[in-house]
């Protein structure tokens, strides 16, 4: 099936010019390199996306405005409430702690009033609102607020911008194919003449076709390899350092197996792209000759 | 500009084409090497007619066609052995059998030890030579030649009509346009056509009693 790809000796020196000569191979590499990272970065969003909102899908709190004097009346509402999975009240300090981040010291000052907080986690398929309705009832004026809803502005923001990374990819996929195109039309034109004794001597489009899908596919091939592998340098010094907060943040590693199988297979995904992009551009120009 | 053509020529005749320069002679021989079609009229190799054929078509005759061009048409950065080789290269011929046929053709034109050199190193006789050996390497039944013998002494040019007739003995049909007198001289069986202003002269008397009919052309071009 790709026996296309060993070319004999003979078949190699009608194309002058070895592999890696001309601009081809390093934008392939540059582009491999952009689109590799890019698309890592959306997987990492993607999968942080889907752990928050796994994290968040069942957790609510119930929140008593007017202080921690009522809490105990929440807290056995909700202990006995069909569908409850776990009840922990948010310690005050917890509280304090968290305001200190935005408010500076002030935040740790004890005489800021501060709500109830109780966080609550539901069993699969239980009623939010029957649970609502029943922390009403125990402590009128508690609210009862999902995770989800708190988080979905956040949610949205980082599901567009995996969104916009995968939508970058295919932008510099179709940057990288007009690139081939120019290169194969490039190519065409620089061997025209070879181009036109072969053809009067009988070969066929398809044996001409070859030529050049052989030398764009090597040329995709190596620049491919050597962008995906430079992009993963950066990705494992990324991985390796800063990023650690990321994971910490999403609760659970950025890029699954699956996903490095996935940005691994992109070289080879565009070395096949690009051979048919250069062999479709090849044969159209091809047959605008006799 | 061709026009009002209406011959054929035998399978295994040998053919000069003369005329005076502009007479249209190059533009007969692309229809007959189908490196262009008719505007008008038709045109019929090996049996089949090819004014419009499909152009996926076109290589396989091609094939059975050999091309020597005026102004030679070698690839540059090939080795004359490389030049000489690509018809058979084309055919998927095997290398091995490629190389002695090679090597026996290079040696039969006189450039046995020239086999590495690339055209442009090679004068403009030697290129010429290159350009005969790579048409008739692979045997066609239809050898068309632009001048073939324009750039060679007169010795070379003995040696390169003794290689065509030994061809066209073996069965290949040749047309050679040509303004050498001494060529047609020297080929005393052979038919001249000769063209003025795109058209035939005295066509039944250029071409008398034509053999069996195996190539022919009608065409306006």
């Amino acid at each position: 099936m790709l026996d296309w790809l060993a070319a004999s000796p003979a078949e190699r020196r009608l194309l002058p010019g070895g592999r890696l000569q001309g601009p081809t191979p390093y934008v392939i590499a540059i582009m491999m390199f952009v689109m590799v990272v890019i698309a890592a970065a959306g997987l990492a969003l993607a999968n942080a996306a889907g752990v928050v909102a796994q994290g968040v899908e069942s957790r609510f709190s119930v929140q008593i405005a007017d202080g921690a004097a009522k809490a105990p009346l929440a807290l056995r509402a909700l202990a006995g409430a069909p569908g409850v999975a776990a009840v922990r009240p948010v310690p005050e300090s917890e509280m304090r702690q968290t305001l200190e981040r935005w408010l500076g010291p002030a935040g740790a000052e004890a005489d800021l009033p501060l709500p109830a907080l109780i966080d609550v986690d539901l069993k699969p398929g239980a009623s939010p609102q029957a649970v609502a309705a029943r922390v009403e009832k125990a402590v009128p004026g508690a609210r009862f607020v999902a995770h989800e809803v708190m988080l979905a502005p956040m949610l949205r923001a980082i599901r567009s911008l995996t969104w916009l990374s995968f939508a970058l990819v295919l932008l510099i996929a179709a940057a990288t194919a007009a690139a081939v195109v120019l290169a194969a039309r490039g190519a065409l034109d620089t061997n025209r003449s070879t181009i036109e004794v072969m053809h009067g001597i009988g070969a066929t489009d398809d044996q001409v076709a070859g030529l050049f899908q052989r030398k764009i596919a090597l040329d995709s091939l190596t620049g491919g390899l050597a962008g995906a592998a430079a992009a993963g340098v950066v990705l494992l010094l990324v991985a390796g350092g800063r990023a650690v907060w990321v994971e910490d943040f999403a609760g659970g590693p950025l890029l699954e197996i699956g996903d490095v199988l996935l940005l691994a297979a992109l070289p080879l995904i565009g070395t096949i792209v690009a051979t048919l992009v250069a062999r479709q551009a090849v044969l159209r120009a091809l047959r605008s000759s006799l | 500009m061709l026009r009002d053509l209406d011959f054929r020529l035998a399978a295994g005749g040998f053919y000069f084409l003369t005329g005076p320069s502009g007479a249209g002679k190059t533009s007969l021989l692309k229809l007959l090497y189908l490196a262009q079609r008719p505007t008008r009229g038709s045109i019929s190799l090996f049996g089949e007619e090819l004014g419009e054929a499909p152009r996926e078509a076109l290589p396989h005759y091609r094939r059975r066609i050999g091309v020597v061009f005026q102004d030679f048409r070698l690839v540059r950065h090939l080795s004359a052995f490389d030049n000489v080789a690509l018809p058979l290269r084309i055919a998927g011929q095997d290398e091995a059998e490629v190389e002695s046929s090679v090597r026996e053709m290079l040696a039969w034109v006189g450039l046995a030890d020239r086999a590495s050199a690339r055209p442009p190193t090679l004068s403009g006789g030697e290129q010429q030579r290159v350009a005969i050996a790579r048409a008739v390497i692979a045997r066609p039944e239809l050898l068309v030649a632009d001048e073939p013998t324009g750039n060679v002494d007169a010795e070379m040019a003995g040696r390169i009509l003794h290689l065509l007739t030994a061809l066209n003995r073996l069965g290949t049909t040749i047309i050679i346009a040509t303004h050498d007198v001494s060529l047609i001289a020297a080929t005393p069986g052979a038919q001249i056509i000769r063209l003025d202003h795109g058209a035939m002269v005295d066509p039944t008397g250029a071409l008398k009693n034509p053999p069996s009919p195996a190539g022919s052309a009608r065409a306006d071009a």
